[in-house]
């Protein structure tokens, strides 16, 4: 392929952005169809990324590099590895499905919502790709805005206390992991570049206080427990599309902090709290899980349903072996699928009722067959049902983290039971039973909704049937970053 | 020629085509794809048992499944005897109920979904039996959990239809937890899922031992007792058994194939499977003796007094699964399967028969509102009766055959097998009480519905009485592969049985057959026995309940037993299934929901976690608030500050020399 593969994605958003800037919000169908364009061009002109990538090779792959502040010694150096292509792709077929989900749901300011879209969907890319401190320091930041209008502007009743709890609760970590960034600045010979620094070695007491200070902000976003309480709110009060961002990719950034900086370049640090972080994964599995049994709205049960499936993903990564870290790796594009399946189809239904709380339906099954039957699929991915994503995943944690410890292995392994109980609980209050009186006349999924959940449908049973498709992209990398920890 | 590919593939092209197009396009005729498929499938598998019995044992992979690491796992296939045994019982019971569905389910608005649910129910299962790894196998494992929550939630508008099938699908996790860190720990010992590298080096690992929280156990006997959790979850056993009387809310159809053939039996199998690894453990070995044996007898007793026929019929599946697990526990692992196939027959007939009852009855479930049954339903009766014959254990049927051997060989096991034969032989005749209970109550005596009903008997239509008629001959013929050599040479046989002969490749040589004076008094004796409690059972049924007038009222005998004090305590706890599903719910259900509300949520993450969240802010708010008002604006206040501020720093230089 011809082209810079990463800055293109990067950029095609906000040249999308730009463009609506100059027509009149009145047009919204152009604005929406100018959205979807360049939503869906970016997501095939990351193609190359799925089909180019050699996945013979450890090393970073598709990188770009340009002086930007050489003063500082700030380069522009994009590239990707087994660890982050997967979520650059990820994030990239998640733009469109945004489009499509709030083409009628969003009525007002259309204009600045699918700006602030566009915008968001360039930082999470810059974020996975980028290879600079500095750079990804401003694409993490970047995020924050747009996410915080969405949810401030767009979102529920209590949309103003959760945007700011979200973008509080994120801000905190953040300047951690900035002081955090200017000390390896510092210490590795005055470079922010990410590779470079890779290689260096630090001081045990360094390396430790870093870990946290790194720690602050990915525990924040994944989130770890007992930082988890911004994410109910946030994702509760977000409109749809803004859920399925946070729950998609903005939580995954957590985790993948942790994959692409905290272990290569805190080894043995993280060696040495990888013990406290299995502890607080398997607290969060059991803890999300067993408030999901309580809840009674829809969006919050499923929020809180993301502690315990992140749980599993720190749980794999601080196994800190291969099938811990692959598992963890796909568990978060497992969850990235399942989980933002679940809040379309959740506004998929707001939009017919305009209610979250889970009383409000029942029976839905008899009216709406096809939706019954989607939100069946991610159902049983959810509580990884073995043919399908969720439980490839699973499995190679369980697997990693029980030969790293039994103990938090075979407790991980009861999240499974609760899962099962909460999710099938809440498809039983939802779908089964005689159809409530307030649903009668609601209509089953139309065309662009099923378009929209479609591609995540296959992504369920290619992942389940065929994982090696995907797990193939990670090998190498993985195998490199357990060789920095050894 | 990988055609044996097809045996699961058909049923699942099934399931998709009736999945995608039944609900507009095929409709009422959903059968017209699923049952020629199911059928075909049913031939591939003939002709693939044929190429086992001639000697061809495939073990094949397919493509590799999963990879990470020095994980790996392929999707493949092991077609040996064992697996023959359960592909005949499959594709054969799965047949036939697919046919016998299309008269039983006809009309029924979800008629598309219930043949696709059937499909992928006939593929998980199948899948599961042919897999040759563990991986593939706990695919196959929760794929027919997921179909057995489906139908039993088939008529999902009933709430305890859905809540049936969520509690099958939660107590089988509960199993299934095991059965998972089972395959795990079965990774990490032999670095390899596959069954066959897995069972050739399970003698090289036995005698080590695994440390777990701060103690060491056996390895092997950890592995075993962890696959076994899987077992009585899927299986039924004690104390998971709670789910499966609930299962008869689904379909009967379903109850017939799922609840009592095929899926219910995956435990039975599995532990059969791998008795290389079960076989190095004793303790693991008494384990599943012990819970079979007991389970068989609770079972039995929970079923004597039940009023529902279709839960009688799953109380006595519980309690024969029992029997195999018994089998299998004293390492009698082909007279346990043997079980398992001539059981695939008669309990299979015994609930289609049920459901051709109640298709002519309008659902009528409750033995009491029927009665003489036998004038209006020739076939269904007859078919019933030598369905129940065979279960009791009467010599010449399946059953018989099946249970004398689990027996027999329960005895030959010292003192503690004696025990478990005991219990055993006892339950014979429960089983046989129970299963005449049926006949005598619901097909002798006088009718006892309401007029409609009796206006409405009928026959059912050929179509759910020729399964019936062939599951019949089954119920009578299955056993005749594998009539005991003591019996066999009366009656002109040679040489050993040809099903344990059959199996032998799989389960060893069947050494049991020491020809000395005292084994065949034993052997005779444990038969006899078993014999005479059949027979005491049925007696005593036909005894208790033959209807007679007594002052213009009609009773039986058996209501007059419960004006004793004692026997009417016993009642009540049997018609309370000894207070499980209380006793669960006392100990799991509400305390968990208990910790949920107020512990975590309310305490935990609404009390501190969110207090401290938002006390934070609100702290520097408050504190910002007060120190704002320092902000006075007069030039002669901040004069103060100024010099207070410098006296104190002044002071502090001062005290620190």
């Amino acid at each position: 392929m011809g082209y810079p593969v990463l800055s293109t994605v990067i950029f095609l958003p906000v040249i999308g952005a730009l463009i609506l800037l100059f027509i009149s919000r009145r047009q919204e169908v152009a604005i929406k169809g100018i959205s979807l364009l360049f939503t869906t061009a970016t997501f095939l002109l990351s193609l190359p990324l799925f089909f180019n990538f050699d996945k013979s090779y450890k090393g970073m792959q598709f990188e770009e590099v340009f002086e930007w502040i050489p003063a500082w010694n700030i380069r522009y150096h994009l590239g990707v590895d087994g660890i982050s292509v997967l979520f650059v792709l990820l994030s990239a077929l998640i733009g469109p499905l945004c489009v499509l989900i709030s083409w009628d749901s969003i009525k007002e300011k259309v204009k600045e919502f699918y700006i602030a879209l566009l915008l968001i969907e360039a930082a999470m890319i810059g974020v996975f790709s980028s290879l600079d401190f500095f750079l990804f320091y401003v694409f993490w930041e970047a995020m924050l805005i747009p996410m915080y209008l969405i949810i401030g502007v767009w979102g529920g009743p209590r949309r103003i206390y959760s945007a700011i709890k979200f973008f509080l609760y994120t801000l905190v970590g953040s300047v951690l992991m900035l002081v955090g960034i200017i000390v390896l600045y510092f210490n590795g010979g005055n470079t922010f570049d990410i590779p470079t620094l890779m290689t260096k070695e630090f001081p045990y007491k360094l390396q430790l206080i870093l870990f946290w200070a790194f720690f602050a902000a990915f525990a924040v976003k994944v989130p770890m427990w007992p930082l988890h309480t911004w994410l109910p709110d946030a994702h509760t009060e977000a409109p749809t599309a803004g859920s399925v961002i946070l729950a998609g990719i903005l939580i995954k950034m957590g985790a993948y902090g942790f994959l692409r900086f905290s272990i290569p370049l805190f080894p043995d640090a993280t060696k040495a709290m990888a013990p406290v972080m299995l502890a607080l994964s398997v607290i969060a599995i059991i803890y999300g899980a067993v408030i999901c049994l309580v809840q009674s709205d829809l969006k919050r049960l499923i929020a809180y349903s993301s502690v315990s499936h992140m749980g599993f993903v720190t749980l794999g990564i601080f196994a800190l072996n291969q099938q811990g870290l692959e598992g963890a790796i796909l568990q978060m594009v497992n969850h990235g699928i399942v989980t933002g399946a679940l809040f379309l189809l959740v506004g998929i239904i707001y939009e017919r009722s305009h209610s979250r709380e889970i009383s409000h339906y029942g029976g839905l099954a008899t009216v709406l067959p096809v939706y019954a039957g989607f939100f069946m699929v991610f159902t049983l991915a959810a509580i990884g049902l073995p043919g399908l994503n969720g439980f490839i995943g699973e499995f190679l944690i369980i697997l990693g983290g029980f030969k790293a410890s039994k103990l938090a292995g075979a407790l991980a392994a009861t999240g499974i039971i609760i899962g099962a109980a909460y999710m099938l609980w809440l498809y039983q209050r939802v779908f089964f039973q005689e159809p409530n009186p307030n649903i009668r006349d609601y209509k089953d999924m139309n065309l662009r909704e099923i378009i929209t959940l479609l591609p995540l449908v296959v992504l369920v049973f290619w992942i389940g049937v065929y994982p090696n498709t995907f797990l193939s992209f990670m090998h190498e990398s993985v195998k490199d970053l357990l060789v920095k920890l050894q | 020629m990988r055609y044996y590919l097809l045996i699961p593939l058909l049923p699942l092209a099934g399931f998709l085509i009736n999945i995608l197009f039944g609900r507009r396009l095929l409709r009422d005729k959903a059968h017209w794809v699923s049952v020629p498929l199911v059928g075909l499938s049913m031939v591939f598998s003939l002709i693939t048992i044929g190429q086992v019995i001639s000697g061809n044992v495939i073990n094949e992979d397919l493509y590799t499944w999963v990879v990470s690491g020095d994980f790996r796992v392929s999707v493949g296939f092991l077609i040996d005897q064992l697996t023959a045994v359960m592909l005949f019982v499959v594709t054969v019971v799965s047949f036939l109920v697919h046919v016998y569905s299309i008269g039983y389910m006809h009309g029924d608005p979800g008629f598309y979904r219930f043949f696709a649910y059937l499909n992928l129910f006939t593929f998980s299962m199948l899948m599961l039996v042919m897999s040759n790894n563990f991986l593939q196998l706990y695919f196959g494992w929760e794929a027919v959990g997921l179909c057995s929550y489906l139908l039993i939630g088939y008529w999902y508008e009933k709430r305890s239809a859905s809540d049936a099938g969520k509690k099958a699908f939660i107590v089988n996790r509960f199993g299934d937890f095991g059965f998972g860190l089972g395959v795990i720990l079965i990774f990490l010992t032999f670095g390899t899922l596959h069954y066959i590298p897995v069972f050739e080096n399970a003698s090289a690992i036995s005698g080590k031992t695994i440390h777990l929280l701060g103690y060491e156990f056996d390895l092997i006997t950890v592995i075993a007792l962890l696959l076994f959790c899987g077992a009585i979850g899927k299986s039924a056993q004690i104390p998971l058994h709670v789910w499966l009387p609930d299962a008869m809310e689904g379909p009967t159809p379903v109850s017939a194939l799922i609840h009592a053939a095929t899926m219910v039996t995956a435990g039975v199998f599995m532990v059969a499977r791998c008795s290389p690894i079960f076989n190095l453990s004793e303790t693991a070995m008494t384990v599943v003796a012990i819970t079979g044996a007991v389970t068989a007898f609770f079972a039995a007793t929970i079923g004597l007094v039940q009023k529902d026929i279709k839960r009688i019929i799953a109380y006595s599946t519980i309690s024969q699964l029992g029997y195999m697990f018994l089998a299998c526990g004293v390492g009698a692992y082909s007279a346990g399967i043997f079980h398992l196939y001539t059981h695939a027959f008669f309990k299979a007939l015994l609930f289609l028969g049920a459901g051709s009852v109640m298709h002519a009855m309008a659902g009528e479930l409750d033995i009491w509102k029927m009665g003489g049954l036998k004038k209006k339903m020739k076939i269904t009766y007859l078919t019933m009766l030598l369905a129940s014959l065979s279960i009791a254990g009467i010599p010449g049927f399946a059953g018989f055959f099946s249970k004398d051997k689990i027996l027999y060989q329960a005895y030959l096991q010292g003192e503690l097998g004696r025990f478990l034969w005991f219990i055993g032989t006892i339950t014979v005749l429960l089983t046989a009480f129970y299963s005449f209970r049926i006949i005598a109550v619901a097909f002798h005596g006088r009718f006892r519905g309401t007029k409609e009903q009796e206006h409405h008997l009928h026959e059912s239509p050929p179509v759910m009485t020729i399964p019936l008629i062939i599951l019949a001959i089954g119920a009578v013929v299955a056993g005749w592969v594998g009539i005991p050599p003591l019996i066999g040479e009366a009656i002109g046989l040679k040489g050993s049985p040809w099903f344990y002969e059959f199996l032998s490749p799989v389960f060893g040589k069947d050494q049991l057959h020491h020809k000395s004076a005292h084994s065949v008094t034993v052997e005779l004796m444990v038969m006899g026995l078993s014999i005479l409690m059949a027979l005491t059972g049925i007696a005593l049924a036909f005894y208790l309940y033959k209807e007679k007038e007594e002052g213009g009222e009609v009773r039986v005998r058996a209501s007059a037993l419960l004006n004793n004090r004692i026997l009417k305590r016993i009642h009540t706890l049997l018609w309370n299934k000894y207070y499980i599903d209380e006793f669960y719910g006392f100990i799991i259900v509400r305390p968990t929901n208990w910790l949920a509300r107020r512990v975590v949520e309310a305490t935990v993450d609404i009390g501190i976690i969110e207090a401290i969240v938002n006390g934070v802010p609100a702290f520097i708010g408050r504190t910002s608030e007060r120190l704002r008002r320092l902000q006075t604006g007069l030039v002669s206040h901040y004069g103060l500050y100024m010099a207070g501020a410098i006296f104190f720093i002044i002071a502090f230089i001062m005290l620190l020399r």
